[in-house]
């Protein structure tokens, strides 16, 4: 319900709304669990579950013909994400094609990096001569925190996983929304990095997100306002090319996105192929004022 | 008068004007026809004014790095494209003590300073930029500027070789035909892996072809120390010339990176 209102196109005559230019693939994402995880996070912006199939999970076969294609049009970096990636069960064959040819990220809630995993994914990281980065969501520093949003007992099994990673060397990103009470604060900022110390990560890296009021989120805390859009506004080149979607996109099972964002809305779906996605896309969604007005970027 | 064959080129300066008096008779000795320096003039070091007239008085051609850029236009930051607040903290303060500290007049040179520039070695075709062809404050690491992307900035801009810095770690990529990129490091600050000396990239050719050397630079990091200390700079900046480990502007740096300083 509120999921199908968020995501619709604002109520505006198309030329309303600014476009933005392709200035150049760099970034390319994969879609590559679909909607389905693990996890059912309350302010998941795409209402991820183990249950949600509104996106499959991606083939092996389909991620190569993508990496294909992106290598011939000089991708600068590959993104992994879902749905939890790591379900994808050819998830570690997809990492070695990608690391291949590029610098690579997975954004994961880390539940399933047990050792082994960890073992494997280190692996993977000295064998390429690009940055394997493995991102982490977390919604706090403490299990009162975080697992309202992320579920019941997940707080200790995404800690399980950031030590499982720590102790073969590998130093994940923790990603943190705005949820998290004060992650937002230079004080709150300062403590969850004494939290990433102590628990093993000697360099830690943390990035936080504004929230999407979209999909599972819109329930939670709130949906858009109706003036959160960017109708009427004129953005000037410098503010257009700052925008993530300028310069990516993303492929799932059912074809190519314009932005990790919007898979859930029918209009951002841009082709079949990444050459045919290579044009402008009209910032029709109420998302688009997120990524403008809070400088959003999903890229590490 | 005889074909250029050897050129030298230095990043960024950061104000590390020992350092560079150091790599200037290094390059010299070395034989090279040409000195170019590449941008960030100014940042972490002392008295940034000694840099720029070195730079002047011996008329090396030069581009604008973000600092030049920056400063030119009287900006209020460096636009170094930090994303993490707290390196962005540590480059505000870089920042406002360059500015204070830099002579109106060197910043209406620097204004007059080219963004890019090209240039012919033997038979490869060079581009000069300070962080990428397409891009001033653009970091292009080693672990994160894949082959496929080289090649699509190479064909973008027909060239052979792209020359640039930024980043403060040297690293060359080139493929059979000697086609790629040389990231010739900086001289303001060593490349944090532990080891005080900076760097710079000799670029030299016999006519066919070119060959990429870089050049380790120890100078008097000491005394560059104390000159931070005595003009007020952070601890974190000064500790990092004395050690060679990075302290400040480093949650950028890719994963493997990252992963091979102390910090």
């Amino acid at each position: 319900m509120s999921q199908l209102v968020q995501i619709r196109p604002l109520e505006a005559a198309r030329g309303d709304f600014p476009a933005v230019p392709m200035r150049g693939l760099d970034t390319l994402w994969f879609q590559v669990a679909g909607t389905v995880c693990n996890l059912e996070c309350t302010h998941c912006f795409i209402s991820c579950s183990p249950t949600n199939h509104s996106h499959e999970m991606m083939t092996l076969d389909q991620v190569r013909a993508y990496l294909d294609e992106a290598k011939a049009l000089g991708v600068r970096e590959y993104y992994f994400t879902g749905g939890e990636p790591l379900m994808n069960k050819a998830i570690f064959e997809m990492f070695e094609a990608s690391l291949a040819q590029g610098p690579t990220s997975v954004l994961t809630n880390g539940v399933l990096i047990k050792e082994k995993y960890a073992q494997r994914l280190r692996a993977l990281a000295d064998g390429s001569p690009y940055s394997f980065d493995i991102r982490i969501s977390i919604d706090g520093y403490t299990k009162e925190a975080n697992d309202p949003i992320r579920g019941e007992g997940t707080f200790d099994r995404i800690l399980a996983g950031i030590e499982h990673l720590a102790k073969v060397g590998l130093n994940p990103v923790i990603t943190v929304t705005e949820a998290c009470q004060d992650a937002a604060t230079r004080a709150g900022r300062t403590r969850f990095l004494e939290f990433l110390r102590r628990i093993g990560l000697a360099q830690p890296r943390l990035k936080i997100l504004p929230l999407l009021r979209m999909g599972a989120e819109a329930s939670r805390e709130r949906g858009y306002h109706t003036w959160e859009s960017l109708a009427g506004y004129h953005l000037a080149a410098d503010e257009l090319a700052a925008l993530q979607c300028s310069t990516c996109r993303i492929a799932c099972a059912s074809g190519v996105y314009v932005c990790p964002i919007l898979i859930d809305a029918p209009g951002a779906k841009m082709g079949r192929t990444l050459e045919e996605t290579l044009r402008p896309f009209s910032l029709d969604y109420q998302a688009c004022f997120t990524c403008h007005a809070e400088g959003l970027s999903c890229a590490t | 008068m005889r074909d250029v064959t050897k050129i030298a080129f230095l990043g960024g300066i950061y104000s590390n004007y020992l350092a560079l008096e150091a790599a200037l008779k290094l390059a010299r000795k070395k034989g090279v026809d040409q000195i170019w320096a590449l941008g960030d003039f100014g940042a972490f070091g002392p008295h940034p004014d000694r840099t720029v007239e070195i730079l002047r008085e011996a008329e090396l051609p030069a581009i604008q790095g973000n600092y030049e850029e920056s400063l030119s236009t009287n900006a209020e930051d460096c636009h170094c494209g930090y994303t993490d607040p707290r390196d962005n903290h540590y480059a505000q303060i870089s920042y406002d003590y360059t500015f204070q500290n830099t002579a109106q007049a060197h910043k209406d040179w620097m204004g007059t300073l080219p963004g890019r520039a090209r240039l012919e070695l033997g038979d490869q075709r060079l581009l000069l930029c300070h962080g990428s062809p397409r891009q001033i404050n653009e970091f292009l690491w080693s672990s994160n500027t894949p082959t496929p992307f080289i090649d699509r900035m190479l064909r973008q801009e027909q060239t052979d070789l792209i020359v640039c810095t930024h980043t403060g770690i040297p690293w060359v990529r080139r493929d059979a035909k000697g086609r790629g990129v040389v990231n010739v490091g900086a001289l303001g600050r060593p490349a944090n892996d532990g080891k005080t000396n900076v760097w710079f990239a000799i670029v030299s050719s016999d006519g066919v072809g070119v060959d990429v050397e870089l050049v380790p630079v120890e100078y008097d990091h000491e005394r560059l120390g104390r000159e931070m200390t005595e003009e007020g700079l952070p601890d974190e900046f000064v500790e990092t010339i004395r050690t060679g480990w990075w302290t400040t502007c480093l949650e950028i740096l890719p994963a493997k990176e990252r992963a091979l300083g102390r910090y």
